[in-house]
């Protein structure tokens, strides 16, 4: 075997209150695809951004060729030609096509006025996009493209720049089977031109399909490596997940499940703005939790969105038997169904505003008289609030960009609480909070399903949709690919549904 | 009240160096007319200013001034129309008007300052044309008493647009401060997003705001009507748009929405009038009061800026020291950026507010 060109050995990076990475190793060789798998949070990203000069690792080393090295800088990632395709594009729309590929390396005419020399920017961008196959002039306005083919313009801006690693970060997650297969072919052609790919995907088939060797990273960690013969689905989901579930969920699971009214909450033909042409269907029993599972991207808030009322859809909603009319988010709300949404800063509270007014905003009528608000109820109502879910905060008055994440997700969950919910949806409800608060919220959403709430919860965390759900629903790009009842529970289950597995 | 006590204080100061500079500045007349000023532009920026905290715009008052203030005049000596009916008219015109600005900005999402970029232009334009381009005013028509009065008169020495002011000033204190309304608007001025999560009708909030600015804009419309006595479609209330923006500007209002008060904007109107008097007073060249203007409010909202950089500052230092004492410090402090995310500013709202519902 020859030399690796990449060796990063050793590499550990914590977060505040979090290890991203602990004593991970990953070695590229000359022309290779290596496939890095692991669940959602198992650590892939951090070491990619590590890589490409995004963030600084804590410790470890990383060699080049042989000769340790610093990558500060995203620049410094592309000088030493690793260039780093992210998932979410980071093309600029309002140019052309040549103007993306070459950017900040525009072939100049020289001189100090720096003009760009427009004649051999269209002709080379040109001949990249013929090399990679894309059928459209480098004159071509890049909004005007699908997000597959600027995709393959990011990839051509990469290939311009002289790559010889290659990272691409979930690059099919939003392409249509035929274009998932032409970036297939696009990556072999690559390989068979002295550049390494280390590729991230969910999707385990395409890896089994282009991979020569499986990286497979579990909680920071390395859990081990498959070379080409051994890559198999089974293999893999066991490597991905296999691990003990904490004593986390001492609150055990409810009643829920054996609740008669099933379809209290029901939900059919569902089509989220993602995926238009799928539709999803399921319901939700009074006080059972429904835990709402699947990989990143699989539309999983959408629905919540859609129920909601945010996103403009069409789905057939009752609530006890009732039909529902949902069309924006205070059609919702009257008929008692909440969201904790996902954004907590952006969409779960005006971080701005303190306490008591973020408490008091959706249920405006209940503090005030007249159209006019009392502060006195408000205050009250906001007290209760803190003691009865134990919000920590010096006083009401306190701005809510001042608190504490855990404390944050309680102030949103408080706006909801004293309005007597029905329906709560939860879209990834610890996010970004301390373990602590964790588990309080975890108590907090089985009391409430114990009182008779039906809910919804939208998680990225195994041990959590395991721990806090009646029944687990799996979508897999867009629909429901299966419902699990508890004694199925498994995070293997799971996981095969999630990637979409039919066995 | 932080913000407002630092304009408070130029307010004051700037009044003392002009009066101990030259004391006519204190003369009867002089504060009864410099009132009268602060009570008509008063009235029309407190419209503005509630405009700028949902995050948008008006620029269109100054031509809808004119526009108003012409068919005023029409009503009342060529069509002979009663002076209530007539007043009715204008409010409802300008509510009218408004009214469409929101709905083109709430609804077929378009950009408030382009909105009402095209109102600027467009009632300019009507005006002129309807008179065709001829200067209008009030001749002897009979009745006009109490409008003359509103805005010529005296209530107890106190100008009556001054009184009007107060009045309108505490009406929309409270609307602002103390009702649902205005917290409504606060929440969607600040964050669109959150406040249509939490079940706000953001597009009703921010169409109401522009209203509410159309009907404060007719009553100082009709003020300044009968103050010049004189309507010329082409020149009248020209660039008033602007006095009202850097009145709330002053007064505390921030162009990216979810900040002001009723207070500071009349303290900024205020300051506003007081400079251009202190232009006269102290012999400065007329030519030049745009340029002070132009210089106090760049100064103003600078100093403003910069100590509430350093207030920003103050308080992350106050978090870490009570994170000491045992309670955590939010993610942001810790991360060492205290800004909000900057999710929507006058100028470019287009795309943010198509989300809004």
């Amino acid at each position: 075997m020859p030399n690796p060109i990449l060796e990063m050995s050793d590499i550990s990076k914590r977060f505040p209150g979090v290890i991203a990475l602990e004593h991970v190793n990953l070695d590229i060789y000359p022309n290779e695809v290596v496939a890095l798998i692991g669940e959602n949070g198992a650590g892939k990203s951090t070491l990619m951004k590590i890589l490409g000069g995004v963030i600084q690792r804590d410790v470890g080393t990383i060699r080049l060729d042989g000769e340790q090295i610093e990558i500060h800088s995203p620049s410094e990632a592309s000088r030493r030609r690793i260039e780093f395709i992210h998932q979410e594009l980071s093309v600029l729309d309002n140019l052309d096509v040549a103007a993306n590929i070459f950017l900040h390396r525009e072939p100049t005419k020289g001189g100090w006025l720096k003009l760009i020399d427009r004649g051999r920017l269209y002709r080379e961008a040109d001949g990249l996009l013929a090399k990679l196959g894309l059928d459209v002039s480098s004159r071509t306005p890049l909004a005007k493209l699908s997000l597959a083919q600027q995709q393959l313009v990011e990839i051509a801006r990469a290939i311009s720049a002289g790559a010889r690693i290659l990272i691409m970060d979930e690059p099919t997650s939003s392409l249509t089977l035929t274009e998932t297969r032409r970036l297939l072919d696009i990556v072999r052609d690559l390989k068979a031109h002295e550049v390494s790919i280390i590729y991230i995907s969910h999707r385990l088939h395409e890896v089994e399909a282009i991979a020569d060797r499986v990286v497979v990273l579990r909680d920071g960690r390395n859990v081990g490596a498959l070379s080409r013969g051994e890559i198999s689905h089974d293999r893999v989901v066991r490597m991905m997940v296999g691990r003990d579930l904490k004593d986390f969920f001492k609150s055990g699971n409810g009643n829920g499940s054996n609740s008669p009214d099933r379809d209290w909450f029901s939900v059919r033909n569902l089509h989220t703005l993602r995926y238009p042409n799928t539709a999803v269907s399921f319901s939700v029993g009074r006080g059972e939790v429904l835990g709402l599972s699947g990989l990143v991207g699989a539309g999983r808030s959408e629905v919540a969105r859609a129920i909601f009322g945010i996103d403009a859809t069409e789905a057939e909603v009752t609530l006890g038997g009732q039909n529902l009319q949902i069309s924006a988010p205070r059609d919702a709300i009257r008929q008692g169904i909440y969201l904790v949404p996902e954004d907590r800063r952006l969409c779960g509270l005006i971080v701005d505003f303190n306490v008591r007014e973020n408490i008091s905003l959706p249920g405006m009528d209940r503090y005030s008289t007249a159209g006019l608000i009392s502060s006195a109820k408000e205050t009250a109502a906001a007290r209760r609030a803190c003691e009865t879910i134990n919000i920590k905060t010096p006083s009401p008055e306190m701005k809510a960009a001042n608190l504490s994440g855990g404390n944050q997700q309680k102030v949103v969950l408080s706006k909801w609480l004293a309005l007597s919910p029905k329906v709560l949806i939860f879209d990834e409800p610890t996010r970004g909070i301390d373990v602590g608060a964790k588990s309080e919220i975890y108590a907090l959403i089985r009391k409430l399903a114990d009182e008779g709430v039906s809910v919804i919860a939208i998680s990225s965390e195994m041990e959590e949709v395991l721990g806090i759900s009646d029944r687990i629903a799996v979508m897999h790009e867009g629909r429901i690919s299966g419902i699990l009842e508890r004694p199925q529970f498994s995070e293997e289950a799971v996981m095969r549904l999630a990637t979409g597995s039919t066995s | 009240m932080k913000k407002e006590l630092g304009i408070l204080i130029l307010l004051i100061g700037l009044c003392v160096v002009v009066a101990a500079i030259n004391p006519n500045f204190l003369l009867a007349i002089n504060l009864q007319n410099l009132a009268r000023q602060i009570g008509a532009f008063g009235i029309f920026s407190i419209g503005l200013g509630l405009v700028i905290i949902t995050g948008g715009i008006e620029l269109s008052v100054g031509s809808m001034m004119a526009l108003l203030g012409v068919l005023m005049s029409m009503m009342l000596t060529e069509w002979k129309l009663g002076v209530i009916i007539a007043v009715l008219a204008c409010a409802g015109i300008a509510m009218f008007l408004s009214f469409i600005h929101g709905l083109l900005i709430t609804r077929v999402n378009m950009q408030p300052f382009i909105v009402t970029l095209c109102g600027l232009l467009f009632y300019r334009g009507l005006a002129r044309f309807i008179t065709k381009d001829e200067t209008k005013g009030f001749g002897t028509v009979g009745g006009l008493d109490f409008l003359r009065f509103l805005a010529n008169g005296n209530l107890f020495g106190i100008p009556m647009p001054f009184v009007l002011l107060i009045v309108i000033s505490i009406v929309t204190w409270i609307v602002l401060h103390r009702s649902v309304y205005g917290r409504y608007l606060f929440a969607t001025g600040r964050n669109p997003e959150a406040a249509r999560y939490a079940g706000i009708n953001t597009r009703w909030v921010i169409t109401i705001a522009y209203v509410i600015s159309g009907a404060l804009t007719a009553i100082s419309g009709i003020i300044f009507a009968f103050y010049t006595n004189s309507v010329s479609p082409a020149n009248h209330g020209n660039a008033y748009e602007l006095y009202g923006i850097a009145a709330a500007v002053l007064g505390g209002c921030s162009l990216r929405g979810g900040e002001g008060s009723v207070v500071g904007i009349i303290i900024g109107a205020a300051l506003l009038q007081v400079l251009r008097n202190l232009v006269n007073l102290l012999g400065i060249p007329s030519s030049l009061d745009f340029a002070v203007m132009g210089a106090v409010i760049l100064l103003g909202v600078m100093a403003d800026q910069v100590l509430s950089e350093r207030r920003n500052r103050r308080q992350t230092v106050l978090i870490r020291e009570s994170a000491r004492a045992g309670m955590r410090a939010p993610k942001c402090i810790r991360h060492g950026s205290f800004r909000r995310p900057r999710v929507r500013t006058a100028f470019g709202s287009g795309r943010l507010i198509s989300e809004v519902d």
